[in-house]
């Protein structure tokens, strides 16, 4: 081994006790059962367990709704702060990023405690509200990248060839953009797919998320089924990211 | 008579309170290849951006065909723009750059079809339909960016140094190939380059632009061989610019020899003279010298010889011949009179206006300069500075006011720097020293070599 490459040692080190032990573990716990022989049983009654099925229906749909809304919100704010025009200092763009140095736990807290203040009831309304304040900023972030390091001269050629500052828009400036997009879902989506935190405090676990679930199951010692479903939501988020790994070669993405 | 298409008129622009245009006057006639050519930051591309629309002018007025052009957005003008760096759309193929023009004037299929067809093969591009843009090399790319402008058949095509970006054997091709498509297509065709051996070859008219303003407008020939002023004679190929005194008619002093030349000036006025490299003869005939010099570098530069002579009377020239004269040797030279380029000079001296302070200093360039002086304090006063009465020191603390180096001109024997000083004026000096663009210098007045100090008013 050369000089060199021996300053990985750490890192390795690192990835196997942090990243590749505890995968392992949750490998061979959703496929054991409680004596510890082989079993696909723990798979299996995921997808007979109604509960847990339609848990994880909810959960994909207000992690679809929560990505649609924070895209609607987050494209046109990154496109202002992008735009010299409108934004000439990087302080607004801090303003943007700053709440992400806060704890999102902490956050959480503050906003169902605002909520009970103002005498909202604690529901989808309010989970959502939660969900589109912590993960705005990863959607904000990416596609600000994008457009900010986009040539002008992009949208300017396609002005300068017929098309009016709205189709230049959507004919240049919104499928350039797109890896920035893409980036900002899969920082949006996948997250809210698992978190259970936010759900537990901004709706006292009226709504469960498929994460509020596995928590639950650790919580109560079933470890081989919470394991498996664990598993289930690492291969479907395996997925996604796999269906956006095309665009994702584009320049300017963060992941 | 040609007919004007594009017409300036008093057009200024400044950004964030620093002018980019000064009252720029100019017509382009349909039809001809016109080249805006200057070094960076001398307002051509600006000039560009507000013929396709980009940029409206602060003053002044914009014509097409006649018709004010100010309100109509870019995408209403009938003008299209190669981009500098072409500026082709990643996430569509090379059919869809070029159709996409047409697509958004709702032009049908078929005639989209034919028409994106025909440029292609225009371009010597047929077959590349389906590429991806990301794939062709910069001199396709540049061809795609030509096709997908002038597919929509504007009245004016706008070229904003479209071959910077590519290497000199491409960037040679191409230029055949625009000149070729400009005569094929019989638009109007406004380039904009830094290049001056760009604009030679491929322009009908050139305006040589400085600092916001146009310095010069003619054909290739008139400005190469009968430039106006010294930043054109020098910007324009090699030459040696040189102090001159009109000595009778259609006679002229420089490097302390009189010559004949063919400008009729008036008698003793003091002018700027330009002499091309390749018009300075070598002769055997001592007859035919006018002056000698001691050959002092010779080096080959492919097609001829570039040599750097000392003259008799202590003068450096930059002669270009075909054959080379050893170093250390006596050469006899002459100059045919056609060939001698005799300036106007733009000033004989700096003129500057300030405030007498007291008897001794006077208030100028927001710096206090010791300059005895009869008037009092209070005053208002016209300054005229020699050239060589203004001392540049390495050291700012030294100098009354800090300034830049700005321009320099080799005249021969000595440099003629343009200095921007900090309030924004700009002063000009002669001197040996060996300074470089760019450099940092303080400015102190010399009184001893004769500056004239008068009321302002007279």
């Amino acid at each position: 081994m050369s000089k060199r490459s021996s300053w990985s040692i750490p890192y390795v080190v690192f990835l196997v006790l942090f990243v590749v032990l505890p995968l392992v573990l949750v490998l061979m716990y959703a496929f054991q059962d409680g004596t510890g022989h082989f079993t696909l049983k723990n798979i299996g009654k995921f997808f007979t367990d109604k509960d847990a099925l339609s848990t994880f229906a909810v959960s994909v749909e207000v992690a679809l709704e929560n990505t649609a809304i924070c895209i609607l919100l987050g494209y046109p704010a990154a496109w202002i702060l992008s735009n010299k025009k409108y934004n000439r200092s990087a302080v607004t763009i801090i303003l943007f990023i700053m709440p992400m140095w806060i704890n999102a736990l902490m956050r959480t807290l503050a906003t169902a405690q605002l909520f009970t203040m103002l005498g909202i009831s604690l529901g989808k309304g309010t989970l959502l509200f939660g969900m589109v304040y912590d993960y705005l900023p990863f959607m904000i972030y990416p596609i600000y990248n994008v457009l900010n390091k986009m040539d002008k001269s992009y949208a300017e050629a396609a002005v300068d060839l017929g098309a009016t500052p709205w189709k230049a828009f959507w004919k240049v400036t919104v499928p350039l953009s797109m890896p920035g997009v893409m980036s900002g879902v899969l920082m949006v989506f996948m997250p809210t797919v698992s978190t259970f935190a936010i759900s537990e405090f901004l709706t006292n676990n009226k709504i469960k998320l498929f994460g509020t679930i596995i928590q639950e199951n650790i919580n109560s010692s079933a470890w081989n089924y919470g394991a498996a479903l664990a598993f289930i939501m690492l291969i479907i988020i395996g997925l996604t990211s796999l269906l956006s790994k095309d665009k994702e070669q584009a320049e300017g993405a963060l992941i | 008579m040609a007919q004007k298409i594009i017409e300036f008129k008093h057009v200024s622009k400044s950004f964030d309170g620093k002018s980019v245009l000064k009252d720029i006057n100019l017509y382009v006639n349909k039809g001809e290849f016109i080249t805006l050519l200057g070094p960076s930051g001398c307002g051509k591309t600006t000039l560009l951006r507000m013929i396709a629309g980009f940029l409206e002018p602060d003053e002044g007025e914009l014509l097409l065909d006649g018709k004010p052009l100010a309100g109509i957005p870019p995408h209403e003008r009938p003008l299209n723009t190669v981009f500098q760096r072409y500026a082709l759309f990643p996430h569509l193929d090379v059919y869809d750059n070029i159709a996409f023009g047409l697509k958004l004037k709702k032009v049908p299929q078929d005639e989209i079809d034919k028409r994106v067809r025909r440029v292609l093969k225009l371009v010597a591009m047929s077959d590349y339909e389906d590429r991806d843009v990301e794939t062709l090399s910069g001199g396709q790319q540049q061809r795609i960016a030509i096709a997908r402008a002038i597919v929509n058949q504007p009245k004016v095509l706008l070229l904003d140094e479209p071959l910077a970006a590519l290497d000199l054997k491409m960037r040679k091709d191409m230029q055949i190939e625009l000149k070729e498509m400009h005569r094929k297509l019989g638009i109007t065709f406004i380039y904009v380059t830094h290049d001056q051996e760009e604009a030679l070859t491929l322009s009908d008219t050139i305006v040589v632009l400085n600092e916001g303003k146009i310095q010069q407008i003619g054909t290739p020939t008139d400005i190469y061989n009968e430039p106006v002023n010294c930043f054109v004679a020098d910007f324009i190929g090699e030459s040696n610019i040189l102090k001159g005194r009109m000595t009778g008619k259609r006679r002229v002093a420089f490097i302390k020899h009189e010559f004949d030349c063919v400008d009729d000036f008036e008698f003793d006025e003091r002018v700027d003279v330009v002499i091309r490299p390749e018009d300075i003869y070598f002769t055997t005939d001592p007859a035919k010298c006018q002056f000698k010099a001691k050959v002092n570098t010779c080096t080959f530069k492919g097609v001829h010889y570039e040599m750097w002579v000392d003259t008799d009377t202590g003068y450096e020239l930059m002669i270009q011949d075909y054959d080379p004269y050893p170093v250390g040797s006596e050469v006899m030279l002459y100059i045919d009179p056609d060939d001698i380029q005799v300036m106007h000079k733009e000033r004989l001296c700096n003129t500057l206006y300030g405030k007498v302070k007291d008897e001794e200093t006077i208030t100028l360039l927001d710096g206090d300069f010791p300059l005895p002086n009869s008037f009092e304090s209070g005053t208002e006063v016209k300054v005229e500075i020699p050239f060589d009465a203004i001392d540049l020191m390495d050291n700012l603390d030294d100098g009354v006011v800090d300034g830049e180096v700005h321009f320099i001109l080799y005249k021969g024997n000595h440099y003629h720097l343009t200095i921007k000083t900090d309030d924004g004026n700009s002063l000009w000096v002669d001197t040996n020293d060996i300074w470089d663009k760019g450099d940092l210098v303080g400015i102190r007045l010399l009184p001893e070599k004769g500056i004239k100090i008068t009321k302002k008013d007279e």
